[in-house]
């Protein structure tokens, strides 16, 4: 018994090279993914990050044009591409009558649809379907390095900023009236969801990093109210979805991205029935 | 202490015209109309929050102010506990990632005993009644050691005891020596416990003592019926 557990379980890690390092990948992503995902939803922002993800994918295509396949580069066009889709859906939502769902779907979609044109455009080394939903066994040494270094750096800065970025979502009439009305928390955490979208998407995929970040903040947001267990919860059900996606994307030779996005479901699924039997 | 001098408009619909208003040093002042007289906008340009359109508004240099903003603006769903909102309190000065001094710790305790919430520290504001929330909100406003307080309907949605309670403690603070600007809809309440009054309804109708101001039926109706 405890020899097939192990063979199971630990084995998989145990053995292989290439699933150490996509351990190493999704585990760092989902430390630092959920705690964006949980101020993104505090912020009522959740549609930002809808936009973000498919907003960064025209500019990673247009990076591999000019730079071919190089981690920084992707990080700069997802930056300058991401930015731009979500300050013009702000703009004409706040322009025009759209109201922003609207505004942000329109330009979403946008985006999406010009970044698979150009990637499948770009053919060869670029994979609409590796970008879209990501190829966790490939990450290589590099990635994998850029991987840590970025969401070590991205945890440091969101703690950093986290007080007042918390209390703007709380009170942003107040912040104003004590002189820290400005955008410039937003910003640099808008910043931060930019970069580890790009960087998660080596692994996970942009779409599949969305859900890194959204299914376990919104499982954790069910269940806790104090901000501490929320996001205590809302890492520990990342940690475990990427486990249990991995594990089970190895032995039922699925792709992992999608298998961890649906174990993230389904712990959230467990927490809505939970939630409904308690009430 | 400040001084108004201003006219407002929302695109193209006047708010608030020719406002002349000085609130001096020290005093306690109730703010009263209808809804959409421009009395939150008025206190939004007192918070220095909001710019008004044409004219100023003056705060004598040195002054602090603090601004308590309509409760119902604020999601009592969000996952903080009620030391967390204290907390708000102490914020420009802790920083980013200072922890409170023992000093801020005594400031704090005694606030949630000011206000009556003590034993509550780590309730979550999930679970609070909305009088419970607006004492909250009281306790903030006093941590953050303002010369002005300016509040927004601090006493809708809050039952009889806690609103003479919160009154009360508004009195104590004046007699402190702060300058104090609420906006309050139970009349009766404003002439017992707050010495003056300005009525309100896009321009100023009157303002002066509240026992003349408030007792002045025609000045109530111009008030609330003709605009």
């Amino acid at each position: 018994m405890i020899n097939f557990m192990y063979d199971v379980l630990i084995a998989p890690i145990s053995d292989f090279v290439f699933m150490q390092r996509a351990f190493a990948a999704c585990f760092a992503s989902s430390i630092i993914c959920p705690v964006l995902g949980i101020v993104l939803l505090l912020k009522r922002m959740s549609l930002m990050g809808e936009a973000l993800s498919h907003g960064i994918l025209p500019g990673i295509a247009i990076a591999f044009f000019i730079w071919g396949v190089w981690l920084p580069g992707f990080t700069i066009g997802g930056m300058v591409a991401g930015f731009l889709i979500a300050g013009l859906s702000l703009l004409a939502s706040q322009k025009t009558r759209l109201p922003q769902d609207a505004s942000f779907s329109g330009f979403y979609l946008f985006a999406l649809a010009l970044g698979v044109l150009l990637i499948s455009k770009a053919g060869g080394a670029m994979n609409v379907m590796h970008l879209l939903f990501g190829s966790v066994l490939g990450v290589d040494l590099a990635i994998l390095r850029t991987i840590i270094i970025l969401s070590a750096l991205s945890l440091i800065i969101v703690r950093m900023i986290f007080r007042p970025l918390i209390y703007q979502c709380f009170d942003p009439l107040f912040m104003q009236s004590v002189g820290y009305g400005g955008n410039r928390y937003t910003v640099i955490f808008i910043g931060l969801v930019v970069i580890n979208l790009v960087t998660a998407c080596q692994a996970l995929g942009t779409l599949m990093a969305l859900g890194l970040m959204m299914i376990p903040a919104i499982t954790a947001r069910l269940l806790c109210n104090s901000l501490r267990w929320t996001l205590c919860v809302a890492i520990i059900s990342a940690l475990l979805s990427s486990y249990i996606g991995l594990i089970v994307s190895y032995h039922a030779e699925l792709p992992t991205g999608p298998t961890i996005v649906l174990v993230a479901s389904c712990l959230y699924m467990a927490a809505l029935i939970t939630t409904f039997i308690r009430k | 202490m400040l001084s108004l001098s201003l006219s407002h408009m929302f695109g193209d619909t006047p708010v608030l015209n020719d406002i002349n208003i000085t609130f001096p040093k020290g005093s306690f002042t109730a703010l009263i109309g209808p809804n959409g007289a421009g009395k939150s906008t008025l206190l939004k340009i007192c918070a220095g929050v909001l710019k008004p359109s044409t004219g100023t508004a003056c705060l004598t240099a040195g002054l602090k102010r603090a601004y308590l903003p309509q409760h119902n603006q604020l999601d009592r769903q969000f996952p903080l506990t009620v030391r967390d909102v204290a907390i708000m309190g102490f914020w420009p000065k802790i920083g980013l990632y200072h922890g409170l001094t023992p000093e801020d710790r005594d400031q704090l305790k005694h606030a949630l005993d000011m206000v009556g919430l003590d034993g509550f520290e780590n309730k979550p504001i999930s679970v609070l009644s909305g009088g419970q929330f607006q004492r909250l909100l009281f306790a903030r406003l006093w941590l953050q050691e303002a010369d002005l307080l300016i509040l927004d309907e601090p006493f809708s949605a809050v039952d009889q005891p806690t609103t003479e309670h919160l009154l009360a403690l508004l009195q104590n603070w004046f007699a402190e020596g702060k300058t104090i600007i609420t906006v309050i809809h139970q009349l009766q309440l404003a002439e017992r416990f707050i010495p003056q009054s300005i009525l309100l309804n896009r321009g100023v109708i009157a303002q002066g003592d509240s026992k003349k101001v408030l007792s002045d039926a025609a000045l109530i109706r111009k008030t609330y019926i003709e605009v």
